[in-house]
């Protein structure tokens, strides 16, 4: 496996994972792992269930402290910092099960993803004063920006819970976007969503992309969606990494089909483009 | 600046103002006997008490039982301090306690400072920091307070004698909170990382120490003028309505300012989905820590207002079986509802204390204990989200701003 961990080696460096590894006492969910993501690239992660793709959105997140290896964003070293603080310096994601804040507003979800930017501290926020009025209306504004970008805002009032599925892995994208972050990883944002909706999605994630000039990296099982928006792709299987390449290289390669179809696939599948040839 | 006090701010202003003024007049023309005063009054300290647990357990998603524990450190620290004004006309408690909870509350920020930027520093390792650092400042201020205390009791003694008292008293009950709120802070810094229903169980554990250590106060903490399972009196019972009804209003216009509030909303992230929460940039054990240290403040405060209506202190009003008076006061209003947990104290000592003690023919009183569990029961069967559910009163409700530009989505879709 000798492809290059990116297509643009010349751009500025967003992240770059170098040799992670996750031990679970005696399971190795990720080995080795590498990824080198430059502004404004829009890859993906894909890989069998159980490869190790959800591990790795928990090391580049904090979820895990990586048992060896190093993460850095931006150039700053943040392997091992709390989520939260690497949420702050601008990795934001969504999940595989959607995880809203179910029982509070549309807006409210929102707005609590804009509160490390809020601007003012407890004390102004129990005694209400005019810096608190003044920050919350601007951050009550920018929070409807973001649903109208996501054309939720007619929703603003409407229970998380109650929103229908597609509305909802909207608003947890839009929740993600509102934490101002630079790079976006997005776990699997079109489970669950018919060929209609995942082009849809196709699109918002190419709109928001251009929009607020995101760094993105998913992971998707749809490969109809993987193979439409990435620009580059990882494949990842018991932990490993197996191929890296472009969709089409991606397509071709006989270690990818292996992966996902078992051993004696590749030659099987070989058979059936030359028969579709021919 | 005024048209910060809209209408439903106003609206509350008067209906408080209307509450006091006629219940007061009713206590004044003797309308409202003692025996009904003394359970508005412990209706209100409930209401605070459980106001304190709502934030911890309602909004923010903490099961906790430490609630009674820190309301009986707030008890027994005003007494104390009140105790040894009135009957030893010395003030060395109230000042030991005030520089022990103005200089760990100073150690306890710049620690806070400090360690914050400390990467990968576990929970244990900071608690024992932290601790080591408030038992030398406790050390100090015992020194402190005893070299100080005879000028100020000339100082405090040369006022008036009424004013003297008061000041005392308030200061005693705010010295309660803060001092419940900074315990709250040492014991939650490693319990507060455990899971939901461990920290249930580990603040159980922390209300029945308090309720031993109280049992033992005269040999093994020393106090002997808390005279341990004996119970403390000659407290003087300055708690009138007024004051429990003050404390009553400033913990809940905290509670909603702090709700509407971005670090409010924080806090009911936790409550919502903790690891969604973190990955938002939410600082989980910031707002967890802040839910529980608040909620505690109340518990003292109310503890401290507690001790002086009886005059009476016994370690059994703190066992840990009455710690669930206040869960289930929470539960009764409706999670989450601060009307509802306002209403539901005192619904709970009027029934409990008043009605039933009243309708039951006497020689069973004791069967308001077999009533009251009856009563919520069928409550929770027929309303199991408590008697408010979603419930509040407009001054406590958050309404959803404007539409910033509602014409022009109207416009679009008219367009379409």
């Amino acid at each position: 496996m000798d492809a290059p961990l990116t297509l643009h080696p010349d751009d500025e460096t967003v992240l770059e994972a170098t040799n992670l590894t996750m031990q679970f006492g005696g399971l190795r969910a990720v080995n080795n792992f590498s990824l080198l993501l430059k502004r404004g690239e829009l890859n993906g992660l894909i890989g069998p269930n159980g490869a190790g793709k959800t591990t790795v959105f928990n090391m580049l997140t904090g979820v895990y402290t990586p048992t060896a290896g190093v993460i850095s964003f931006l150039n700053t070293d943040i392997t091992g910092l709390e989520p939260f603080r690497i949420n702050q310096l601008g990795i934001a994601r969504t999940f595989q099960n959607i995880r809203l804040f179910p029982s509070l507003t549309v807006l409210d979800n929102v707005r609590i993803a804009y509160h490390p930017h809020a601007g003012y501290s407890l004390m102004d926020g129990i005694f209400h004063n005019n810096k608190f009025e003044l920050k919350e209306k601007e951050m009550t504004e920018k929070a409807q920006d973001f649903l109208e970008v996501f054309s939720l805002q007619d929703r603003q009032g409407e229970i998380a819970k109650n929103l229908p599925y597609g509305e909802q892995r909207r608003l947890e994208i839009a929740r993600a976007l509102a934490a101002e972050p630079q790079l976006l990883l997005l776990d699997e944002p079109a489970a669950g969503m018919n060929p209609n909706e995942s082009v849809a999605l196709m699109d918002l994630i190419h709109f928001i992309r251009e929009r607020f000039e995101l760094t993105i990296l998913l992971i998707e099982h749809q490969m109809r969606v993987v193979m439409g928006i990435c620009e580059y792709i990882t494949v990842m299987d018991f932990g490993e990494v197996i191929a890296r390449g472009t969709p089409a290289d991606i397509q071709a390669n006989p270690r990818v089909v292996e992966a996902y179809l078992g051993p004696g696939s590749a030659a099987l599948s070989e058979k059936f483009s030359r028969k579709k040839a021919l | 600046m005024l048209k910060r006090f809209n209408r439903n701010t106003l609206l509350f202003a008067g209906g408080a103002l209307a509450v006091f003024a006629v219940i007061q007049i009713l206590l004044l023309t003797g309308l409202l006997n003692p025996f009904w005063e003394t359970i508005l009054r412990k209706g209100a300290v409930m209401a605070i008490v459980s106001l304190g647990l709502n934030l911890i357990y309602g909004f923010n998603g903490q099961f906790s039982l430490g609630q009674w524990g820190f309301y009986a450190i707030g008890a027994y620290a005003a007494a104390d301090i009140t105790y040894r004004w009135s009957n030893d006309g010395s003030s060395t408690g109230l000042l030991v306690l005030l520089l022990l909870v103005i200089l760990t509350g100073i150690g306890i920020t710049f620690l806070y400072r400090a360690l914050s930027r400390v990467r990968g520093l576990d929970a244990l390792s900071s608690f024992t920091l932290y601790l080591i650092g408030a038992g030398l400042l406790a050390w100090l201020s015992v020194l402190l307070g005893g070299m100080l205390a005879p000028a100020v009791d000339a100082t405090l003694k040369a006022l008036p004698q009424a004013i003297a008292d008061t000041f005392v008293y308030v200061m005693a009950v705010l010295i309660a909170g803060v001092l419940a709120a900074e315990v709250s802070f040492l014991f939650g810094l490693p319990v507060l990382t455990l899971g939901s229903d461990y920290f249930g169980i580990a603040t159980l554990g922390f209300t029945y120490i308090v309720y031993v250590l109280l049992q033992n106060s005269d040999t093994l903490l020393g106090f002997v003028e808390m005279k341990g399972a004996r119970g403390m009196i000659g407290i003087p019972k300055v708690t009138s309505w007024f004051w429990v009804f003050l404390f009553l209003v400033i913990a809940i216009i905290i509670t909603r300012n702090l709700l509407h509030s971005s670090h409010g909303r924080a806090v009911v992230s936790v409550r919502e989905d903790e690891i969604a929460a973190k990955a938002m940039g939410i600082d989980v054990n910031f707002y967890k820590t802040l839910a529980f240290v608040l909620g505690s403040l109340f518990a003292g405060l109310a503890g401290g207002l507690y001790a002086h209506i009886d005059g009476f202190l016994h370690p059994d009003t703190f066992n840990f079986v009455r710690s669930f008076d206040p869960l289930i006061i929470v539960v009764f209003g409706g999670l989450g509802s601060v009307t509802g947990t306002v209403a539901a104290s005192f619904a709970w000592a009027l029934v409990l204390e008043g009605v039933l003690r009243l309708v039951l023919p006497p020689g069973f009183e004791t069967w308001r204990y077999v009533v009251y569990p009856i009563l919520l029961l069928v409550m929770m069967l027929l309303k199991p989200n408590g008697l408010f559910g979603n419930f509040e009163i407009p001054f406590l409700q958050q309404f959803l701003p404007p539409l910033k530009n509602k014409s022009a989505s109207a416009a679009k879709e008219a367009n379409q």
